[in-house]
């Protein structure tokens, strides 16, 4: 075990570049400098650390000892404890990549919308980073609700940005559903484990777990359950409906938290007490792994579904997001090599495809003032790099080569085969056609469609408050693309997209060993 | 002086009050309180460095006769439990100065004085090990607590003060019959000798005094059904008197049931255990659920803290190690927390004259100095990780845990609604709704508020990540409590 304190030293690049966003609040330019530097930071931190977990290294640090091992010699302790294995540099490579070009995004956005507040906006986005990368590099359960809670707190003044009656509601239902859940599930489930395994640090591989196998069977499905809703930030079914309430947010924090930092603490939390402190072994034992991805498939098919019935784009996203979220727990439920790696691969191909649906969202929002897919048609010709980018990254929502997820879905295909599930390869089927039937018309209406006066009409009507607002919006005609810092930016995601559908191998390098 | 620190401890606040009796000016007055109380502060330090964490029993012993007729001893000595809460004491009495330096306007001098007799009896409670020479700091405490109360109170001051007079009064007669009841069966009020004589008392005796103890200490906790007269004093009393109402004297509850309750009648705190952990988790849920409902931030406050110190006593319940160590964490915790909390409340009622969460929602945009500190006392309330609260509650769930799985799971409401209460009142001054009353020109902290808060912002992140060093001082003396327990 090697002791690296690298790990802190990223960690410390979104905190201490939090407090400078604060201090240099005043001067705009420099504020989006200090969040370029801190995420630029970050990611050379993170970075650095991939050839020692590639060479199969695991890096450890202890932040803090909290108690002490027992003189009895069972509780071994609490501490406050990362580590970068394969798991965690998938997520905290993903995660502190995005952030650099959400800065840049988020500012021509926040600038364009002439919204209020930007410097706490900063600060907050800086702070939730911080709480995902930590999750990512946590060692042990303490730690990692540490993060998850910090994500929580960090977030929601991000997703009540706006300070109106609905920006509001939908944050305080946001609250209530993370907290309420990570307490009452996730806190006593954490000391249950810890009174029973005498420890909370995740197991060294995904095989043994950490409980010991003379624990009544009950009690570790109830466990197991608790953890697997008690993360809901995954969006698992039922207590997903605080993800789409959360799009009151301004997109960039839909974009990189809702698609990729929030969300995704969420399943890779759920994935990594899965696999690290119950083990396959264990979920082989007690026949957990079909019963979880039966019961997320449902998540899966009811998402898209609903995502189907959603006119507002942000909203069908959101739903989608839903959906894709239960593709990497489904993944790692079926606890083969090549399911868990499908489910894993997952993580870095939704956040690359969504952040770019959603940035391509925010910037037809930033020109048009449209949010509703109705309104759209014809916008195509006239943004035509925003909706390129849209059609690859829905593309591989839906899984189509040569597109990320296309490699998600191929693995755990196969994974569902291995695992002799029928039923398994019919959801995946099923719901790649749904996918297709909510993204494809997107794209061709953009495309294709006709922007009708009529519907010019309906977009004031809906975009009322907006337009009364700033102004400006009425223009159905000549739009073009949104400014630069945000085209670049959704352009780069989109093409990444692509690159790891082409060369899976940069991210699958990472998790290849984890389930051998 | 290491022979004498507690005696210096206890009668250093008496000389500080009787000078303070004989200054006129009320600037000096406040000048003088603080620098006396800090000086005390400071002087308990060595009971900190100087206390030999690994050694059983008690130190810093001070030993002379008292009345010898009647065999009271003027008897000192500090274990692992007492000591932390002797430094808590003498660490919030010049916070409690500071927060009153400008709203306590009338009576400064009295005030000072019932102050500094204050910490004089907190103090010596905590360190007395002769039963009456307990029951007189004990006793010693009511009078200027209720005169806090009575005097600088809010507009039904007369009536909460008497609630609490009363109630209080009512446990100490039952405290008093007990020690009587001791010394007659034992000869002795030495609490070494009682802990020494305890395990061989038949077990109609030791219910009775359980029984008596348990009741003067339940309504000091204060254990729900119990609770009653505390949001009453908590909304009435000044900021610095609901500082220490909370911080200190609840904890003189629980302090109770780990000094006397377990190692002197062991046999029937196992009796009234399931009992007591049961009203524990009532207390837990209810408090929670009450603070929830809550408009008034003291109120709010002042139900967080009966939910808190059910916390305390479900740990001390439980007989565990971890158990114990999380109760009298929880114990520390509540103090450093609640006592932050209080005096927020206080800065905000302040400025705005108000404590109602609707008129003071929105505050937090022109107060952000201010807002971090309520932001880390909140969080620090609701067990957020990291936060002093987090691990005490940790471990004493874990202690729960190994006695019953069903218990812990009830109290999980309750530690939901603290998450709603403190989230709660956090997004209603911070952000509060869409039309917000105007704030407009509420000052920030000022150098003195912050000087306040500081130390209490310190503690709550220094027990949150480095707990071992609190831990350690109490780890010993709470084995030996479970050891007494035991038998």
């Amino acid at each position: 075990m090697e002791s690296d304190p690298r790990l802190v030293y990223a960690l410390l690049a979104p905190l201490v570049g939090a407090g400078l966003v604060m201090a240099t609040g005043k001067k705009p330019n420099l504020r989006e400098a200090m969040s370029f530097i801190a995420a630029c930071t970050l990611f050379g931190f993170v970075a650095s650390l991939i050839p020692d977990v590639l060479a199969g290294k695991t890096v450890h640090y202890t932040v803090a000892q909290l108690i002490p091992a027992d003189s009895a010699g069972f509780y071994q302790g609490l501490s406050f404890s990362l580590r970068a294995d394969g798991l965690s540099m998938v997520f905290a490579v993903a995660a502190s990549f995005l952030w650099m070009l959400a800065v840049f995004y988020a500012a021509g956005y926040m600038r364009g919308h002439h919204e209020a507040n930007q410097t706490r906006f900063n600060t907050c986005f800086a702070l939730a980073l911080f709480g995902a990368v930590g999750g990512a590099f946590a060692d042990n359960l303490l730690t990692l609700y540490f993060f998850y809670e910090v994500v929580s707190i960090s977030t929601y003044p991000l997703v009540a940005h706006h300070q109106d009656k609905e920006s509001y509601e939908g944050a305080q239902k946001y609250l209530v559903y993370l907290t309420t859940t990570a307490k009452a599930l996730i806190f006593p489930a954490m000391v249950l484990i810890y009174v029973l395994s005498g420890t909370l640090d995740f197991a060294s591989n995904v095989h043994s777990g950490i409980l010991p196998t003379g624990v009544h069977n009950g009690l570790v499905i109830t466990l197991y359950i608790a953890c697997l809703l008690g993360f809901a930030k995954n969006g698992v079914m039922p207590f997903h409906s605080w993800l789409p309430s959360a799009m009151v947010a301004p997109t960039p924090v839909s974009a990189l938290l809702h698609a990729v930092a929030v969300v995704k603490i969420g399943v890779f939390s759920t994935v990594r007490v899965m696999l690290y402190i119950f083990g396959t072994d264990t979920m082989a034992r007690l026949d957990l792994g079909l019963p979880t991805a039966c019961f997320v498939s449902l998540t899966i098919l009811l998402g898209s579904v609903i995502a189907l019935s959603k006119d507002n784009l942000k909203a069908r996203l959101a739903y989608s997001t839903v959906s894709q979220l239960s593709y990497v727990i489904l993944g790692v439920a079926l606890l083969n090599p090549i399911g868990i790696e499908g489910g894993l691969f997952h993580i870095a191909a939704h956040a690359f495809s969504k952040i770019t649906l959603f940035f391509c969202a925010g910037a037809i929002y930033v020109v048009t003032h449209k949010k509703n897919i109705s309104e759209m048609g014809g916008l195509g010709r006239q943004m035509p790099w925003t909706f390129g980018a849209f059609a690859v990254a829905a593309l591989s929502m839906i899984g189509a080569p040569p597109v990320a997820g296309f490699v998600s879905k191929l693995y755990m295909l196969v994974g569902s085969l291995e695992a002799h599930s029928y039923f398994i390869l019919a959801v995946l089927i099923g719901s790649s056609l749904l996918n297709a039937a909510y993204f494809a018309p997107v794209v061709y209406h953009a495309f294709f469609g006709q922007p009708a006066a009529a519907a010019a009409h309906g977009a004031d009507a809906h975009g009322h408050g907006h337009s009364a607002a700033h102004g400006h919006g009425h223009d159905d005609h000549h739009h073009g693309e949104a400014p630069l810092s945000m085209l670049i930016p959704l352009c780069i995601t989109a093409a990444i997209s692509v690159v790891i559908g082409i060369y899976p191998d940069l991210i699958l390098q990472f998790v290849k060993g984890i389930a051998q | 002086m290491k022979e004498h620190l507690l005696s210096v401890l206890i009668f250093a606040p008496l000389a500080a009050a009787a000078v303070a009796v004989a200054i006129p000016n009320e600037r000096l007055l406040r000048w003088w309180a603080l620098v006396s109380s800090l000086a005390i502060a400071v002087v308990s330090v060595p009971l900190y460095t100087g206390y030999v964490a690994t050694q059983t029993g008690f130190q810093f012993i001070e030993h002379c006769s008292w009345i010898p007729s009647l065999k009271i001893d003027y008897h000192l000595g500090v274990d692992g439990i007492s000591v932390l809460l002797i430094l808590l004491t003498t660490l919030i009495t010049p916070l409690c100065v500071l927060c009153s330096w400008k709203y306590i306007s009338k009576r400064v001098k009295e005030f000072m004085v019932c102050l500094l007799v204050m910490e004089s009896a907190m103090v010596g409670v905590f360190s007395a090990l002769d039963l009456v020479l307990f029951f007189v700091f004990w006793e010693a405490m009511l009078i200027p607590m209720a005169l806090l109360i009575g005097i600088w109170g809010g507009p039904r001051k007369i009536y909460a003060a008497l609630k609490f007079f009363i109630y209080t009064m009512a446990g100490s007669v039952m405290l008093l019959v007990a020690i009587i009841a001791l010394r007659l069966q034992v000869g002795s009020f030495s609490i070494p000798d009682l802990m020494a004589a305890g395990p061989g008392f038949g077990h109609g005796f030791q219910l009775w005094i359980f029984a008596a103890f348990a009741l003067s200490f339940a309504i000091k906790v204060p254990m729900f059904p119990f609770h009653t007269w505390l949001p009453d004093a908590h909304v009435e009393a000044p900021t610095a008197g609901s500082v220490i109402l909370a911080s200190v004297l609840l904890k003189m509850g629980t302090y109770g049931f780990l000094r006397f309750c377990l190692p002197i009648t062991p046999y029937a705190a196992h009796y009234f255990a399931p009992a007591i952990l049961v009203m524990s988790v009532v207390a837990i849920i209810y408090g929670g659920f009450a603070a929830l409902g809550q408009s008034d931030m003291k109120k709010l406050v002042a139900y967080s803290s009966v939910a808190h110190m059910g916390f305390a006593t479900f740990g001390i319940f439980s007989f565990t190690q971890s158990g114990l160590e999380g109760a009298t964490l929880v114990m520390i915790n509540h103090g450093v927390t609640t006592g932050a909390l209080f005096i927020c409340v206080g800065i905000l009622y302040e400025r705005l004259h108000t404590r109602d969460l609707a008129l003071a929602a929105g505050v937090g945009k022109f107060m952000p100095i201010f807002s971090v500190f309520l932001g880390l006392a909140c969080l620090s309330s609701m067990a957020f990780p990291g936060t002093n609260s987090f691990i005490g509650e940790f471990l004493v769930l874990a202690g729960g845990f190994s006695v019953s799985k069903v218990l812990v799971a009830c109290t999980i409401p309750g530690i939901v609604a603290a998450a709603a209460y403190n989230l709660r009142m956090l997004q209603k001054v911070c952000y509060g709704t869409p039309d917000n009353p105007d704030h407009t020109g509420t000052a920030d902290l000022n150098v003195r508020e912050i000087l306040t808060l500081t130390p209490l912002a310190v503690f709550i992140l220094w027990i949150g990540f480095q707990p071992q060093p609190f831990i350690d001082v109490m780890r010993t003396s709470l084995a030996h409590v479970l050891t007494q327990v035991a038998q």
